[in-house]
């Protein structure tokens, strides 16, 4: 009876953890892709000033200037890759985006680049929390004008992955409680059907452990159930989940890149079982403790 | 083997059932202990197998002082003994072979020697034939014997039985009390509560008379008389 409610309760919280696991690692796993998408973009001041651009009429910043700021930059660890835009790169990005139609009204501009000042480092970084280090230390470099970032998708994933983690951290802990309280129920009501027996047990010199050891099993047996049940349920389910997320918003397949299943559940599966046995082994510990002092 | 010094059991609040009782059994003796219902025998035995606790005084068995003794030595101690309980105790759930088997599984003898173990014993009590049979299948005499067996097979140092042949006819509780005799002969010390005036008289053995929670007679080759 109780063992039922135990491995239901126990199906709830270990689906409801595979469930929070397979949301946290993936959309962990989209923010790196994005982080690798992002740049942060380096642009330079002029020659004779070392940081103010105001004035657009003054010299860009000459060639080798420019190498060694890239060089400086491409010696921290922190960079993963970077690429050098010149205002030529960057004026024709502009007139392919903005004039794609009519390419004659860019033509009057082909001699004097107006995004002269333009020319840019785009840096990416392997691990978004040495951003900001990245970029402090590029900010403190001489000549360069400015450091542009956009943070904001990433900052949006990871304070919803915080969200998430914390929500089912919180859900998690209150129905691992009820588990282990229910698994302590199921054992002590076997406890007390059995508790004649044990007591001869004891009299004819069964060890406190000799006795408590079935019941530390059961609890076992019963947590390796109660995980087995809602992993293999999450295993089928994972698949089946993506493709139809992948289906709903096609829009946004690019930043949809989830885990395949066999990634997720080659941490998801010990972990989970883990718990299970955790579960199991502390209600009926606690349980067998508390009982049988005979 | 056995040093009991002023040693008093009360249960709650009425006039104790044992009371400051003094008694040395020597190593190898064979000793009946008789006195009328209610006189403190059976508690007596509780306490030397530390199913009880005295409420004062001092108990030594083997060297060991119980009042002292360690929780998980517990254990360890009752192994040393073999214990035949007034009402049995019999595991309900098993049958007569696993009822003796779980004693020796107990202290963690091997299945080999479980195998070749438990049928000699279930022999010399008579019961070789019904081993497969539960313990509510067997008659109070039939019962009694798979709790001897159980105290025996383990070979003990020391034998506390409560009554063991209360529920058998005159001529197989003989055979019993002989058996005890013969296990006593091999140098276990042997307690017997018994209600049984032939075979008391009849035994020559050392009798401690309890009433009410005293010891009122300690004979050797005593006899036993109300
Ligand atoms: N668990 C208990 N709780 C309260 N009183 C008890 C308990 N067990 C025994 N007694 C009391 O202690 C006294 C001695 O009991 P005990 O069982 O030792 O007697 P006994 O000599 O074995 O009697 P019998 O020959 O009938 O078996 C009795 O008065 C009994 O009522
Ligand atoms: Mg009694």
């Amino acid at each position: 009876m109780f063992s039922l409610a135990s491995i239901v309760t126990m199906f709830a919280c270990i689906l409801l953890f595979g469930i929070f696991f397979s949301i946290v690692n993936n959309v962990n796993y989209m923010t790196k892709h994005i982080e690798q998408d992002v740049p942060i973009v380096v642009f330079f001041g002029n020659a004779d000033t070392e940081t103010a651009a105001d004035d657009d009429e003054k010299e860009p910043l000459d060639q080798a200037k420019i190498d060694e700021i890239g060089s400086l930059i491409r010696k921290r660890p922190e960079v993963k890759k970077m690429e050098y835009i010149s205002a030529d790169d960057a004026w024709n990005e502009f007139v392919e985006q903005n004039f794609k139609d009519h390419p004659q009204a860019a033509e009057g501009f082909k001699e004097d680049n107006p995004l002269a000042n333009s020319a840019s480092y785009r840096v990416y970084v392997n691990k978004i929390e040495k951003q900001g280090e990245l970029i402090a230390y590029i900010e403190s470099l001489d000549y360069v004008r400015e450091v542009e970032h956009s943070e904001a998708a990433v900052r949006t994933l990871s304070s919803l992955n915080r969200l998430v983690a914390y929500v089912s951290i919180g859900l998690i802990t209150l129905l691992l409680l009820v588990s282990i309280f229910l698994i302590s129920n199921t054992i002590s009501t076997g406890i007390s059907i059995r508790k004649e027996e044990i007591g001869i047990m004891k009299l004819i010199g069964a060890t406190d452990l000799f006795v408590r050891m079935p019941f530390l099993l059961e609890g076992i047996i019963l947590g390796i159930i109660g995980a087995a049940l809602p992993l293999l349920t999450l295993y089928f389910a994972y698949t089946k989940a993506v493709d139809f997320v992948l289906a709903k918003f096609s829009i946004l397949s690019d930043i949809l890149q989830f885990m395949p299943v066999n990634t997720v559940f080659h941490s998801l599966l010990p972990i989970g079982i883990a718990l299970g046995i955790g579960i199991g082994f502390i209600g009926s510990f606690l349980t067998t403790r508390k009982h049988l002092r005979i | 083997m056995i040093d009991m010094v002023d040693v008093c059991k009360s249960y709650g609040k009425a006039q104790p059932a044992v009371n400051r009782l003094n008694l040395h059994i020597e190593k190898g003796e064979f000793v009946f202990i008789v006195g009328s219902s209610g006189s403190g025998k059976s508690t007596l035995l509780k306490l030397l197998m530390k199913e009880l606790d005295a409420t004062s005084g001092s108990i030594m068995v083997n060297g060991q002082k119980l009042e002292e003794m360690k929780r998980r030595k517990v254990a360890k101690y009752r192994r040393t003994l073999g214990v035949v309980f007034q009402d049995f105790r019999l595991l309900k759930d098993r049958n007569v072979y696993e009822n003796v088997a779980f004693a020796q599984r107990v202290i963690g003898r091997p299945t080999r020697v479980i195998r070749k173990r438990v049928p000699e014993m279930l022999t010399v009590v008579g019961l070789a034939e019904k081993y497969k049979s539960r313990p509510k299948e067997l008659s109070g005499g039939e019962q009694q014997r798979v709790a001897l067996a159980r105290a025996l097979v383990n070979q003990p140092d020391i034998l506390l039985a409560d009554e063991p042949t209360g529920n058998l006819d005159p001529q197989t509780a003989l055979e019993i009390m002989q058996l005890l005799e013969e296990i006593n002969a091999r140098g276990t010390t042997v307690l017997v509560v018994t209600h049984n005036k032939e075979i008391v008289n009849a035994m020559k053995k050392r009798v401690v008379a309890m009433r009410r929670g005293v010891i009122i007679s300690d004979e050797q080759e005593g006899e036993y008389h109300d």
